[in-house]
C-alpha cells in the first residue's frame, strides 16, 4: 500500500527509475529463489517410492508429472477404494494418485473407469484392455520364505492372479531335499504381468515375499549384443556351428553315475535344469 | 508505533453498522463466505454422503457427471511443461475461462478460493491487535513470480510450482485429505499477519495474479457511484485486500468503476461504507481500464 501511495507524488524521473529497478531487482530475486527451492524440492520428489504404484494406463513417471494436474478424479472414480491422492507429507508427490499393493490392490476393471475419468490423460486413454496395463511387475523377490519354494503347495499367488497361468505359472522342478516330492515354483511372466499387486495382498506370509515393484527396479535387461544359442538355433532350423566333434573329459572318461539326493552332485546344482 | 491508531483502522465499517444494520453492512462478506463454503461443501457431499453434485477438486471436476471443469492455469503450467493438452481439460479449462472473463478474474480469490478466509483472518487480526507496518515485497511480485512457474514447468518439464502451491494444497487438502498441508497455511497466515499485510493474496500468489488478468475486461464491476457522499472515513481503504484499485474510481474525475483487475468484487466496500458510496455494477465502459 505504502508502495502505491507515494508513487504518485513527483519525485524526480531518475529516483523513481531507481526505485522501479530496485522493485523489479528484489522481486526477481525472490522468485528465483522460490522458484529454485520448487525445482530442488521437485527433483528430489520425483523419485517415487517402491512400493508406490502408479493408476493403470498411467505416463511414464516423467510425463506423468507434467500431466496430472491432481484433481483426483481416478481416485474417486475407483470402485474399490485402490487409489490415493498422496498428500504433503506422503512420500509421493502431492497431490498425484498412487496405490499401495499390499494395502489395496488393483481389481484390474474391465471397464477401467479410473482411466476414463482422467481430463488430461496422464493415464492414457488408449489403454482400452486393462490386461495390457503395466502397473508394476511382480517378481518373487524372497526364495528362502516362499512356502512353494519350501516344498509346500500355498500357490496362493498363483490362484488370485487375474492373468492366471500366463502371468503367474507354476514350474514343476525336483525337490532335492525330500527327494521324493516337486517343487512348484511361483514364476512371473513379465510380458503378460500387469502389476495389479494382487499376489502381493494375497501372500500368505506376514512379509509377502512376492511383491510389486515398478517396473524398472523388477525387470532385468540383457546386454544388447546376447544371443540365446537355442534361439537362434530354432530360427535357423539346425545349429550354426554344425556338428561338433565330442571331445572326451580327461579323468571323467568313466566316472561312476552321481549319486542322487544330494543337492551338491547329479541332478541339483548347476546342471540340474532348474529355471524358475 | 507509539501514535495512537485511529479507531477506523480497528474498527471499519461502525457507521455502515449503526446506518443500516449489521446484517445490511456485512451482507457480501457474508454471501462471499457462503459461497466459498457452499463450494467445499458440494465436492465433500459426494465421499461424506455419496452425493455427487460434484466430483475432483478445484484443478479440475466434473460437474453433475457430464460438465468438466478445469483450471486454466494448471492446464496452462501442465502445457508449459510440455504435455499435449487433453481434450476434457480443454473443454473444461474453455468453460472455467470464459467464466472468469466474464465475472471477473479474481472473483475466484474473493468467492472461491479457500485460502481467502486464511489470509482475510491474518488481515483481520492484524487490524484488531492494531499491528503496523512490515515489509510487503512489489506488487508487481505476483506477475514475476506467474511468469517464473511457467518458465519452472518448462524447465523441469513437470508441474514444479503445484510441489509447493499452497492454494493448490489447500483446496486439495481440505477435499482429500490434510496429511502437513497445515504446515503451508500456517505459514501463509503467520507472513501475512507478522511481516507483510495482505502479503500472501495482493503481493505474492501467482494464482491470483493469473485470474486478475482474466479480470481486466470484465464487465461486472464494483462501482464508486455515488461518490460525492464520500467523507474520506477511509475504511475502504482499510478493509480493502487491494487499496490500490479504490483511488481511482473514488478520487478520479473519469469512470466510477474499479476497473483494475487486481479487484477481487469481493464488495467489502460496498459493505463497509457509512456512505453508501459503492455498489455492484454491469459496465462495459473500458476506457478507465488501468
Ligand atoms: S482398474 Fe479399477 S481397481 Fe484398478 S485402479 Fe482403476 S478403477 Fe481402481
Ligand atoms: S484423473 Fe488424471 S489428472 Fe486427475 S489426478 Fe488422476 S491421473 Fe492426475
Ligand atoms: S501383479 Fe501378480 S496378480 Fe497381478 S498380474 Fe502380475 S502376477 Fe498376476
Ligand atoms: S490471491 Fe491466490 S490465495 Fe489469494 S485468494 Fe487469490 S488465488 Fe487464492
Amino acid at each position: 500500500m505504502s508502495n502505491a501511495d507515494t508513487r504518485g507524488q513527483t519525485a524526480p524521473s531518475s529516483e523513481a527509475r531507481r526505485r522501479f529497478l530496485n522493485g523489479i531487482a528484489g522481486a526477481a530475486g525472490g522468485a528465483c529463489l522460490l522458484a529454485l527451492g520448487a525445482g530442488l524440492y521437485a527433483r528430489q520428489a520425483a523419485a517415487l517410492p517402491a512400493e508406490a504404484l502408479r493408476p493403470p494406463g498411467a505416463l511414464a513417471e516423467a510425463d506423468f508429472l507434467a500431466a496430472c494436474i491432481r484433481c483426483g478424479l481416478c481416485v474417486r472414480d475407483c470402485p474399490y477404494n485402490t487409489l490415493k491422492l498422496a498428500s504433503p507429507g506422503d512420500a509421493v508427490v502431492g497431490g498425484t494418485p498412487y496405490f499401495t499393493a499390499r494395502t489395496v490392490p488393483c481389481e484390474m476393471c474391465e471397464d477401467i473407469p479410473c482411466v476414463k475419468a482422467c481430463p488430461t490423460n496422464a493415464l492414457d486413454h488408449q489403454l482400452t484392455d486393462i490386461n495390457k496395463s503395466k502397473m508394476g511387475l511382480a517378481a518373487l523377490v524372497d526364495h528362502e520364505t516362499c512356502l512353494n519354494f519350501l516344498g509346500l503347495r500355498c500357490d496362493v499367488c498363483y490362484r488370485v492372479c487375474p492373468v492366471i497361468d500366463k502371468a503367474i505359472t507354476l514350474e514343476k522342478q525336483h525337490n532335492p531335499r525330500s527327494d521324493r516330492h516337486a517343487m512348484l515354483l511361483p514364476t512371473v511372466h513379465s510380458e503378460h504381468c500387469t502389476g495389479c499387486g494382487k499376489c502381493e495382498k494375497s501372500c500368505v506370509l506376514p512379509i509377502p515375499a512376492i511383491k510389486v515393484l515398478p517396473t524398472r527396479l523388477a525387470q532385468g535387461k540383457l546386454p544388447d549384443h546376447y544371443r540365446k544359442g537355442w534361439e537362434e538355433k530354432e530360427k535357423h532350423g539346425g545349429s550354426l556351428i554344425g556338428e561338433q566333434v565330442r571331445m572326451p573329459v580327461r579323468g571323467l572318461e568313466d566316472a561312476p553315475p552321481a549319486a542322487s539326493g544330494s543337492p551338491a552332485s547329479g541332478s541339483a546344482g548347476i546342471n540340474s535344469g532348474w529355471k524358475p | 508505533m507509539t501514535t495512537p491508531v485511529k479507531p477506523g483502522l480497528v474498527h471499519p465499517g461502525r457507521e455502515a453498522v449503526t446506518r443500516r444494520g449489521w446484517l445490511v453492512a456485512h451482507k457480501w462478506l457474508l454471501l462471499r463466505r457462503l459461497s466459498q463454503g457452499a463450494i467445499l461443501l458440494l465436492f465433500l457431499l459426494g465421499p461424506w454422503f455419496g452425493v455427487w453434485i460434484i466430483k475432483g477438486n478445484l484443478a479440475s471436476s466434473l460437474l453433475l457427471d457430464t460438465v468438466p471443469l478445469t483450471d486454466p492455469y494448471l492446464l496452462l503450467q501442465s502445457i508449459a511443461a510440455g504435455h499435449a493438452p487433453y481434450k476434457t481439460a480443454l473443454i473444461g479449462a474453455g468453460i472455467v475461462l470464459a467464466f472468469y472473463l466474464l465475472v471477473g478474474g479474481r472473483l475466484f480469490c474473493a468467492w472461491v478460493c479457500p485460502m481467502n478466509l486464511v489470509t482475510d483472518a491474518a488481515a483481520l487480526l492484524r487490524r484488531r491487535l492494531g499491528l503496523k507496518g512490515g515489509r510487503v515485497p512489489p506488487a508487481e511480485t505476483r506477475y514475476w513470480l506467474l511468469a517464473l512457474t511457467f518458465v519452472a514447468a518448462l524447465v523441469t518439464g513437470s508441474l514444479a510450482w503445484e510441489w509447493v502451491n499452497p492454494v493448490s494444497m489447500l483446496q486439495r487438502g481440505l477435499i482429500f485429505g490434510f496429511g502437513l498441508t497445515w504446515g503451508i497455511v500456517l505459514a501463509i497466515f503467520l507472513y501475512d499477519l507478522l511481516v507483510a499485510p495482505r502479503g500472501w493474496c495482493g503481493h505474492l500468489c501467482p494464482m491470483g495474479a493469473f485470474y486478475a488478468l482474466l479480470g481486466r475486461l470484465t464487465p461486472i464491476r464494483v462501482a464508486a457511484e455515488r461518490r460525492e457522499s464520500c467523507n474520506d472515513c477511509m475504511d475502504c481503504f482499510t478493509v480493502c485486500p487491494e487499496p490500490q484499485v479504490i483511488r481511482p474510481a473514488l478520487k478520479g474525475s473519469g469512470s466510477r468503476a474499479i476497473a483494475h483487475g487486481d479487484c477481487t468484487r469481493c464488495g467489502r466496500c460496498v459493505d463497509v461504507c457509512g456512505q453508501n458510496v459503492f455498489n455492484f455494477s454491469l459496465s462495459i465502459n473500458r476506457r478507465s481500464v488501468s
